[in-house]
């Protein structure tokens, strides 16, 4: 469904993703892992036209994103969910009007219908209780909660996750694993998560790559890369590339 | 690259940011007029916007006025007393109001009170991603975020300077009239004689210019707040403070280049 063929993004002299090649299949639950800070995130943002390569192209079912404008491109991003490593929620609007926003400026849904839809969503979230609540007001593993009910009333084909556990403790990271392990569930729903949490990732996918200096250096079932012999794979597992 | 230390490519680097950022601005702006002219107007927002830039700063802009107007027409009164021609002092100060203080007081006032606000909410969601979670979802920054100001910008601030030009003319016929003892009639019959439409023109069409620069910039620095490596509080924090410098500056620029182009 996604495919990423020879991608290169720098800034400035930073040469962040050096050639990144790799597919990921319909209905499948990918990760990218790897060292924070080398690239990761600016691949996630390629992937939904926030980003524009310097070279090499990012194709959904063949279609090359870079290639995009206008309405193409908005009806590529309808198709997408994106939960942002700190749930990018606005701030100046409670729990319950962050996920209805999408639905009203988007759809042409009745306030009754929004209303049913934002609470069946806020329901799977397990946030009901905090929907008149501010982002401000609730735990960081909360607000990314909210960021996917506020995602997933929209349908979305594919979502994207940005660092999904990051900076939260294990219970509430065995929450959010727990949600998306229940998103692998929904029919045909493509998840591409990114993270650099070991081995917490490795239960919810079904296939996992590696990004190191640029590149993709190792793929595989969450088993393979588990049992890889590359060196580099090997340190990262071990704690030893940070 | 970075520590070059030879003056002529230390001056070439700077023009050339320089450039670089008057460019950005540029296609900002351009950016943002061409999603003025294309549906939904989003006029909620609009509305939000003229009550957040206009109807709170007008206790400041009373306040600013009214003293404003006081004060020159304490000044005034000394000065023209000393030639005898204290008559005209209604006209001096509702000139100098019209024409002149009252556009760029107030627009300094707004720049100080919303415009920087403006940015740093801006910035703020530029940093936390809002920018691009709205983005992801297929909705137009610049349509949700930018047109809404600009708009209530151009609206707001003429009203605005009206009522700054009122509280002065009334902070100096305070001054004028019942602390210096100069006729009623003829502090306003000066005035009345004196005011043409072209100086209402040209404060209404400097209100008008200030109202799209303060709003232009202020959205543009808040948009691109981070950009050039100040992230976090501190890039938010160069970003308002960039925004405030700038903001002041052009406004007292076009001032001089607006009265010139309508007087001559």
């Amino acid at each position: 469904m996604i495919q990423i063929i020879d991608l290169h993004k720098k800034f400035g002299e930073n040469h962040v993703l050096r050639g990144v090649s790799l597919t990921v299949n319909r209905g499948e639950s990918f990760a990218l892992i790897g060292a924070s800070g080398k690239g990761k995130s600016v691949l996630l943002k390629h992937l939904i036209g926030l980003m524009k390569p310097d070279k090499g192209q990012v194709l959904v079912d063949g279609e090359d994103i870079g290639q995009m404008r206008g309405r193409k491109l908005k009806a590529l991003k309808d198709r997408f969910g994106i939960v942002f490593q700190f749930g990018a929620l606005f701030d100046s609007l409670t729990v319950y009007e962050n996920v209805a926003f999408p639905l009203q400026e988007k759809t042409k849904h009745s306030a009754a219908e929004i209303d049913k839809i934002v609470r069946r969503e806020l329901a799977n979230v397990d946030l009901e209780e905090a929907a008149d609540n501010y982002p401000a007001q609730i735990s960081g593993g909360m607000r990314k909660r909210v960021a996917v009910a506020r995602c997933m009333v929209m349908n979305p084909e594919v979502i994207l996750f940005d660092e999904p556990t990051t900076g939260l403790d294990p219970v509430i990271s065995n929450s959010i694993y727990h949600m998306i392990q229940n998103l692998r569930n929904t029919d045909n729903l493509t998840s591409f998560i990114i993270s650099h949490d070991i081995p917490g990732i490795f239960k919810v996918v079904d296939r996992v790559a590696m990004l190191h200096e640029g590149k993709i250096v190792a793929s595989g079932t969450a088993e393979e890369i588990q049992n890889s012999d590359n060196p580099v794979v090997r340190k990262f597992l071990m704690g030893e590339i940070e | 690259m970075d520590n070059c230390t030879n003056p002529l490519q230390i001056t070439g680097r700077n023009t050339i940011a320089v450039i670089r950022e008057m460019g950005r601005m540029g296609c900002f702006l351009v950016t943002s007029l061409f999603f003025l002219l294309s549906p939904p107007l989003l006029l909620k927002r609009i509305i939000k916007q003229m009550h957040f830039i206009g109807v709170k700063t007008i206790l400041v802009i009373v306040l600013t006025g009214s003293f404003t107007g006081m004060v020159l027409s304490l000044q005034s009164y000394h000065v023209l007393i000393l030639f005898g021609a204290e008559a005209k002092l209604g006209s001096i100060l509702a000139l100098s109001l019209i024409r002149e203080i009252g556009p760029v007081i107030t627009a300094l006032m707004i720049v100080g009170r919303a415009g920087s606000a403006l940015t740093a909410e801006i910035g703020i969601m530029r940093m936390s991603e809002q920018v691009d979670a709205l983005d992801a979802m297929g909705l137009n920054p610049y349509k949700y975020l930018i047109n809404p100001n600009l708009i209530a910008g151009i609206l707001v601030f003429p009203v605005l300077t009206a009522f700054f030009i009122v509280a002065g003319i009334w902070g100096g016929y305070l001054v004028a009239v019942k602390l210096t003892g100069l006729s009623s009639g003829l502090f306003y019959g000066a005035m009345a004689e004196s005011i043409l439409m072209l100086d209402l023109k040209l404060g209404l069409y400097k209100s008008v210019s200030f109202g799209l620069l303060v709003t232009w910039i202020c959205c543009y620095k808040g948009f691109y707040a981070g950009v050039g490596g100040n992230f976090g509080a501190e890039g938010v924090s160069r970003a308002t403070t960039d925004a405030v410098v700038l903001c002041s500056v052009l406004v007292l620029v076009l001032d001089y280049y607006i009265t010139s182009v309508m007087l001559f």
